[in-house]
């Protein structure tokens, strides 16, 4: 089995402040994952703000270096200053998803010079007719046609046809891994379920893995194969999505479940959390410990002082 | 029989705008009528560029050219005497403002002065409205901070040295000090992580119960309505397009849009294919005839097109503008990879 | 273009306004291109005439008609003025867009040597210039100079609209789709800084000709090419307002001041037309 992506004991530390104050904070520490090339998957990263989810998707994209540790793609190590050319070709395999479809695309520019550009730099296309088919062929994966999109700007479009739009641009090149970072965070209800419906069909349909960060569990369950859950930089917990979120064993994947708003007893204002709860999660927050296995397939974080 | 604080009636709020010879009109309240109970926690629904805003902006009195009542009453009735928002002069609405209305916002930071402690923003906001002095207001911010769980040192902090939680408490604080007969929250937990999230709502839920006022809650998050509403009403292009307990929304929608916007929400513990709901939310500068959910809506028929539904009784307390009201069931989620029209 | 201009005439009061101005000044200055004498030479009529129907503005002690002269000395100060802007907005785009989005050691270096151009005193450095060029002081030259020290307070100001561009989605966006720094910086960046670079623009050129009047009226120019400078300089080395040779002064105040009103309002309209947020709505976002 070959090995997509491996990210390895990565660790990123940010430096704070000016000459006098200066002080450091572990955004990611000590974090490992690893996909598959063959069996493409959604993986997910949850964690709260704060937790270093975002950093880990940066570090991912290239877009920032771990300060320990080591990101490979198919088994090249990434995680170093590279030239352009380099870049350029990582880029071509490793695509993001951004957060808000609103915010995607220059409003002042046309939706269409995003999606040339990326294929007249990634597929080396210069004809008008070699770039049409591959934007178009690009864009009726996501149930969009080059028709509808050419000469529009932003604003022109639904914010569901804008998201439709920067997906569509990311998958120009063929790239195997997309990196989505919150891509429903920003959106509305009625919104959310077609850009997540559309990301479990990459998953089935073209075969792409996506690196899915959220902080909503709902989707998490409903859309992805694995999940990692992270507090404060950690990974606490890491498996299977169903095991995780059916049954969660780490005291903060238990807070998380616990603190989803459920629509069940809808009416009834039931909004009381046990506080020992809280207290029992945010304790472990410093303390040392390690990843172990559990004969289910996930790792949980004890503490040596439990 | 509850009694009414709120009553709207016919409200039709717009922008009119004119860009170097552009002129546009955006219907963004186009004749909602509607009331609110005392002591109640009303909902409101909708997507952005719905025109929730620009509604609890009339509602909070808050109307700035360029957009402008242009038909309809808002009117309030404090215990110092009833109020229409829609004629009310400046002193009028000054005099309500805090002391009867009041509002906590989305971002605690734009509401906090970053180089004021807490202190001084209480006393800029509350210190009028409350008309204590001395002691008896110190006394009564105090007692007040006690109730929110908030320690009585955050007066001499500054916001940035508060976490996410702490700030959004103490916008709730700075809102409800004062026991206003109404509150207008807006997006308060929008952008707080969902611990965090849970543990405000029911402070917002706890205290309103305490001071038994009337709160509008607003958002576009479904489940956060059901977890805090006694009623709650949904809007769709300017209009309300349907009102009822919030029980009876969730399990017995009357609208498509309502059903849909249930039916979407993902639950932990179920991989049902989810629908969702294609097209895009009209422009309310140039809305569709008829029913402005038709070009979306599965089960509209030609008379949609043509005809706008009123909003009419469906059921006990529970309002629909829906021609089809009667065909709506609340949608059965769909089996995998049946994906809805 | 020509309905962008309708529509600004149409709809807006002040570019109107400005308009006219400018256009006034800019064809005054542009008859010197027909004059029948040269600016230059002296003693080429009666001196001291009042304003008649044969000399509108007057003429001067020097014996020159001031209408000619008034025309050449303001395309020569037009022509300074927008040289030195252009020229300085050129630098100050280059270095605040490339500060601003490549951040990092880039940025301390340029912005580094953007302090040291703020805090050095200009005027000290132009009187030196003068006394080491002397008569190759042309007025292209104190362009040049004057464009090197005009732009390190604007590069700052754009340098802060391009370090909150760097972090929109938009320009990661670009990134991902393969375009160049250069690409990024031009075209997706440049249409925002483009209302400050009008304005600055503007206060350039009125800062860039106020200074060469200065530097004029005190005669550290050369003082035989008329600009508006050289213009007061001779009136006030011939005492024109004691000896009652007001038209003198006068006629060129009034000039000016019609310039500097024509394009203070022509860039406060054209910016809220070409501000991103304005344009927006007119496309009807």
């Amino acid at each position: 089995m070959s090995t997509l992506l491996d990210v390895r004991n990565v660790s990123k530390r940010f430096t704070m402040g000016g000459l006098l104050s200066r002080k450091t904070v572990d955004a990611v520490q000590d974090a490992s994952l690893s996909l598959s090339a063959e069996t493409p998957e959604i993986f997910t990263i949850i964690g709260e703000s704060g937790s270093g989810k975002t950093t880990l998707a940066r570090m991912i994209l290239g877009l920032e270096l771990p300060t320990d540790g080591e990101i490979s793609f198919r088994g090249k190590t990434v995680s170093h200053r590279v030239g352009r050319q380099e870049r350029l070709e990582f880029m071509a395999n490793v695509q993001p998803v951004f957060q808000n479809p609103f915010e995607a695309f220059n409003p002042l520019k046309r939706i269409d010079r995003y999606l040339e550009s990326t294929a007249k730099r990634f597929l080396k296309l210069r004809h008008r007719d070699d770039l049409d088919a591959a934007m178009d062929s690009a864009l009726q994966k996501v149930g969009l046609s080059i028709a509808e999109v050419r000469g529009r700007f932003p604003h022109e479009m639904s914010g569901g046809q804008l998201q439709r739009a920067a997906i569509a641009r990311a998958l120009i090149p063929n790239p195997p891994l997309l990196v989505a970072d919150e891509p429903v965070s920003m959106v509305d209800a009625s919104l959310r379920m077609s850009i997540v419906n559309l990301l479990k069909s990459l998953r089935d349909d073209l075969r792409v893995s996506v690196i899915y960060i959220t902080h909503d569990l709902a989707t998490a369950y409903y859309i992805s194969n694995r999940l990692i859950i992270m507090q404060r930089g950690r990974i606490v917990e890491m498996g299977d999505a169903r095991t995780v979120l059916d049954n969660p064993e780490h005291p903060y994947s238990r807070l998380l479940k616990a603190s989803v708003l459920s629509t069940e007893d809808a009416g009834s204002g039931k909004l009381i959390t046990d506080p020992g709860m809280a207290e029992r999660a945010t304790a472990l927050i410093r303390q040392p410990g390690r990843l172990v296995a559990r004969p289910d397939g996930r790792s949980v974080r004890v503490y040596e002082r439990a | 029989m509850t009694e009414d604080l709120l009553k709207v009636e016919g409200l039709k709020a717009y922008y009119q705008m004119n860009y170097f010879g552009v002129e546009r009109e955006v219907r963004a309240v186009d004749d909602i009528t509607m009331t609110i109970r005392k002591n109640e926690i009303y909902g409101i629904a909708g997507e952005s560029s719905s025109g929730k805003t620009s509604f609890i902006k009339v509602l909070a009195a808050a109307i700035r050219p360029p957009m402008r009542i242009v038909a309809g009453s808002v009117k309030y009735d404090f215990k110092n005497g009833p109020i229409d928002v829609a004629t009310a002069t400046p002193a009028q609405i000054e005099a309500v403002r805090w002391r009867h209305l009041s509002y906590i916002m989305q971002g605690s930071m734009s509401v906090l002065n970053p180089v004021r402690r807490i202190g001084r923003t209480f006393e800029d906001f509350a210190r009028r409205p409350l008309g204590l002095s001395g002691e008896a207001y110190r006394a009564r911010v105090l007692n007040h901070l006690e109730r929110l769980k908030l320690p009585a040192d955050v007066l001499n902090a500054y916001p940035h040295e508060l976490s996410g939680g702490m700030r959004q408490r103490v916008t709730i604080g700075l809102a409800t000090v004062c026991h206003p007969e109404f509150v207008i929250a807006d997006e308060p937990t929008t952008a707080l992580d969902v611990v965090v999230q849970k543990e405000v709502l029911g402070l917002i839920r706890e205290i309103q119960q305490d001071m038994g006022s009337s709160v509008v809650f607003v958002t576009h998050d479904m489940t956060v309505h059901a977890n805090m509403a006694d009623r709650v009403g949904i809007i769709y292009a300017g209009r309300l397009v349907e009102e009822g307990p919030t029980r009876q929304m969730f399990f017995a929608p009357k609208h498509p849009y309502t059903a849909h916007l249930v039916a979407s929400l993902p639950r932990i513990g179920d991989t049902a294919q989810r629908p969702a709901l294609e097209g895009r939310p009209p422009s309310l500068a140039s809305p569709p005839s008829g029913c402005r959910f038709h070009p979306r809506c599965p089960l509209a028929i030609d008379k949609c097109k043509t005809d706008v539904p009123p909003l009419i009784q469906v059921a006990n307390d529970h309002r629909s503008a829906c021609w089809r009201w009667q065909d709506v069931e609340p949608l059965v989620v769909p089996q995998r990879h049946e994906v809805m029209a | 273009m020509f309905a962008v201009f309708r529509d600004l005439v149409r709809y807006n009061a002040e570019f109107t306004i400005g308009l006219v101005l400018v256009v006034i000044i800019v064809a005054f200055s542009a008859a010197s291109f027909f004059s029948p004498v040269d600016p230059s030479l002296i003693y080429m009529t009666i001196p001291d005439q009042p304003p008649s129907a044969q000399y509108w503005f007057g003429t001067n002690s020097r014996g020159q008609d001031m209408f000619w002269h008034l025309a050449a000395a303001f395309k020569n100060s037009l022509i300074f003025g927008l040289t030195v802007a252009v020229l300085s907005r050129i630098i100050s785009i280059a270095v605040g867009l490339t500060s601003g989005y490549l951040g990092g050691w880039v940025d301390r270096v340029l912005m580094f040597i953007n302090d040291i151009f703020v805090s050095v005193p200009i005027f000290p450095i132009l009187v030196l210039f003068y006394f080491v060029l002397r008569n190759n002081m042309d007025s292209f030259t104190l362009a040049l100079i004057m464009a090197g020290f005009g732009w390190p307070f604007d590069a700052r100001l754009i340098r802060s609209v391009a370090v909150g561009l760097k972090h929109r989605e938009f320009t990661r966006h670009a990134v991902f789709a393969g375009m160049s720094t250069p690409k990024v910086l031009l075209e997706e960046h440049l249409p925002y800084v483009m209302p400050i670079v009008f304005a600055t623009f503007m206060n350039n050129m009125l800062w860039s000709i106020g200074l060469e009047v200065t530097l004029a009226v005190l005669g550290f120019t050369n003082i035989n090419q008329p600009t508006i400078g050289t213009v007061l300089y001779w009136a006030n080395s011939h005492s024109a307002m004691v000896v009652g040779t007001w038209w003198w002064i006068v006629i060129p105040v009034i000039l000016i001041v019609m310039t500097f009103l024509g394009l203070f309002l022509l860039a406060v309209s054209m910016n809220e037309y070409i501000d991103p947020r304005s344009r927006l709505r007119r496309m009807g976002a």
